[in-house]
């Protein structure tokens, strides 16, 4: 059985202007209790790799820049 | 599968290396680094592991921090005695006693060590503690002004104690020796897929509650009430273990705000004069502290076509709703904020929906959990459990730090008595290749498929009112969902592993939760286990825990007496939790 690719409107935002991950910095993704962050290989920015998301909010209070933002999820809003 | 992948992060490697400690901690949440931080504080000779599936900073339950203790025992406001009567009879009598009333004299230390990290905890005018009621009888509520600052203060000491910190490790399964003693755990890197075996002389599990047992009501399978993270690994481990489990039957169900599933914390808002109410903007219960007697009263009344249920603020002064609002919004949970300014409701100008939380494992807030003493052991020499995963009723954050530092202590003075246990050498091949075996297939169901599919039965069939029909049909359910995914479950990366393993344990303690209801054959703790067949409580023959363990390989049930109390209870404070409906209105 082949599998499908499901879209889903993910809760955590990145603003790539003020994402300093191509410098190195991997904070979000470090703090993130269910590991759900990522950086891309194509822009070097933070992005939300999987939705499973408690809105918890460590990545966007710990970012050093202020880049991340977290939304509610689109099914609990 | 492993070597056709590209190097880089998620991608599974192959990999088995081995350490050694006297101890080791399994979760970095709350109970596991105050355990490791008083392990080293106690024996600064010893080798200290402090294993975390997320990363120490920001896991656990108060990943965000917490907004105050929910059962501070303060000299002045309440005594031991007081909170240990407390707690029996809000836990229906069901409870051994010894261990409540260690932490009770304990956990006011544990209030000054925190206060020493540079944890504020609110005081009067006078400089005394600002303690405030919500529970039935007894005063033991404490905000924390700079509650947020939790984890970071936590963190500074465990840097400063030297533990070791292994961040991004999974631990799968423990080990144990010939002799039943434990001796280490078996982990899995979360973003590589590689093994790491701990051999340790004594091991301490924190892993919290299982959270992500039932599925939410908004169907979004991460929107739990605990931190998802918290998917009853510890259970799943200390069964495997052959060490036993108390009262699972005793769910946690929680009354929260509707869809964001976050607690409405009455708590906070009760001591300014908030409390939950039916769409007639009636009070219906008394006190609105957690317990299976309250959330029958919650059920009780939506049922009624009274509800909703709501959390009432808007008759307070805006101000002091303003002020409400902003503890609520600020600390534990804060993304409640946003979710409040979408759905454009202000607590001092509207009612906030509540509802009744899915099912799980917590003994934070009402009792299952492994069985443990007043040391904080586990029925397995050598093997301890703090926090919400470690049987002691209704611990909360303060249980957990307090029965951390208990098992830290004592679990470092076992391991200086003993050499490293002998394990058999396989354990450690047959648990990766189960571990792994999602990975070797090329075609098959994804992991958040079988757990959606696990959680959903247990929505189905498992929530309260038990229905004995019911469960039986969930159980061979769950028996094909296992055979799925014992046989056909595939994994792509190293993330979607760490979710498989997942799913194993939530799978194991969705049959617990089944195997312990049934066995306990009446009603106790209102909410948590009503069986409609058993509609009454029984103390002749079920005024006892029931205890769960593995034997010949399957899951099987006995009674342990509840030890013979401390505190008495008298015959007519015994019911004090059942005496909570409002019936006179004003």
């Amino acid at each position: 059985m082949p599998l499908a690719n499901t879209p889903t409107s993910v809760p955590v935002v990145v603003d790539e202007d003020k994402c300093i991950a191509d410098k190195g910095c991997t904070v979000c993704v470090d703090v993130c209790p269910l590991d759900v962050l990522r950086i891309s290989d194509l822009t070097g920015k933070a992005y939300m790799k999987y939705d499973e998301c408690w809105y918890c909010m460590p990545c966007e209070a710990d970012c050093p820049t202020n880049a991340v933002t977290v939304n509610i999820p689109y099914l609990l809003r | 599968m492993l070597e056709r992948l590209e190097k880089g992060m998620d991608d599974l490697r192959a990999g088995l290396n081995e350490v050694d400690c006297d101890l080791l901690v399994i979760g970095g949440g709350t109970a596991g680094p105050m355990a490791a931080y008083r392990a080293r504080k106690k024996n600064p000779n010893a080798k200290v592991i402090l294993l975390e599936k997320a990363n120490v900073k920001r896991s656990g339950a108060i990943s965000m921090g917490m907004d105050g203790l929910n059962n501070a025992v303060i000299p002045g406001h309440s005594t031991p005695e007081q909170y240990t009567k407390e707690i029996t009879i809000a836990n229906d009598g069901i409870c051994d006693q010894a261990a409540v009333y260690k932490y009770a004299q304990e956990c006011y230390s544990i209030i000054e060590e925190l206060d020493q990290f540079g944890i504020r905890f609110q005081k009067d005018d006078n400089g005394e503690y600002d303690v405030k009621k919500v529970h039935h009888i007894g005063t033991y509520v404490l905000p924390m002004p700079n509650g947020d600052t939790v984890k970071k203060a936590l963190y500074r000491q465990l840097r400063r104690a030297r533990v070791l910190i292994s961040n991004r490790y999974m631990a799968t399964r423990l080990l144990t020796g010939k002799s039943g003693r434990a001796a280490g755990a078996i982990a899995v890197n979360t973003r590589s897929g590689e093994f790491l075996v701990i051999k340790a002389k004594a091991v301490i599990m924190c892993t919290g509650a299982a959270g992500r047992l039932g599925l939410p009501t908004s169907g979004y399978m991460y929107g739990t009430y605990e931190n998802p993270t918290n998917s009853g690994e510890g259970y799943a481990m200390a069964y495997h273990a052959g060490a036993k489990l108390a009262n699972l039957e005793c769910f946690q169900i929680n009354p929260l705000i509707k869809d964001y599933n976050g607690p409405a914390c009455a708590y906070v808002a009760g001591p300014f004069g908030g409390y939950t109410a039916n769409s007639k903007n009636e009070r219906f219960i008394e006190c609105d502290y957690w317990s299976g007697q309250m959330m029958q009263e919650f059920f009780n009344e939506l049922q009624s076509g009274k509800g909703p249920v709501y959390l009432k603020l808007n008759h307070l002064h805006k101000d002091t709703a303003d002020h409400i609002e902003h503890i609520l919004h600020t600390v534990e949970r804060p993304s409640r904020g946003r979710f409040h300014e979408q759905r454009g409701t202000k607590y001092s100008e509207q009612m906030i929906e509540m509802h009744i939380s899915e099912i799980g494992f917590c003994s934070g807030h009402s009792a299952s959990g492994v069985y443990v003493d007043e040391f904080a052991r586990t029925t397995v020499p050598g093997l301890y459990a703090a926090g919400d995963m470690a049987s002691v009723p209704h611990n909360y954050m303060l249980g957990a730090f307090t029965n951390g530092a208990i098992a830290g202590e004592h679990a470092i003075d076992f391991a200086a008595d003993v050499d490293f246990e002998e394990f058999d050498g396989a354990a450690v091949g047959i648990e990766q290749e189960r571990v792994l075996a999602p990975t070797k297939r090329e075609d098959g169901i994804p992991p958040n498929q079988i757990e959606y599919k696990v959680r959903r039965l247990v929505n189905d069939y498992l929530q309260p009112p038990k229905v004995t029909a019911k469960y039986e049909l969930c159980q061979a359910r769950l028996a094909e969902v296992r055979e799925d995914m014992e046989e056909r479950m595939m994994v792509r990366d190293a993330h979607e592993l760490m979710r498989s393993m997942e799913v194993a344990s939530i799978l194991d303690c969705a049959d617990m939760a089944a195997h312990a209801s049934l066995y306990r054959k009446e009603s106790r703790w209102g909410l948590y286990h009503w069986r409609t067949d058993y509609p009454d409580s029984s103390d002749e023959e079920w005024k006892c825990h029931v205890l769960l363990s593995k034997q010949d390989g399957k899951m099987a049930c006995e009674k342990k007496a509840v030890q013979p109390y401390i505190i008495p209870i008298a015959d007519d404070e015994k019911d004090a939790y059942y005496k909570q409906r409002i019936t006179a209105q004003a």
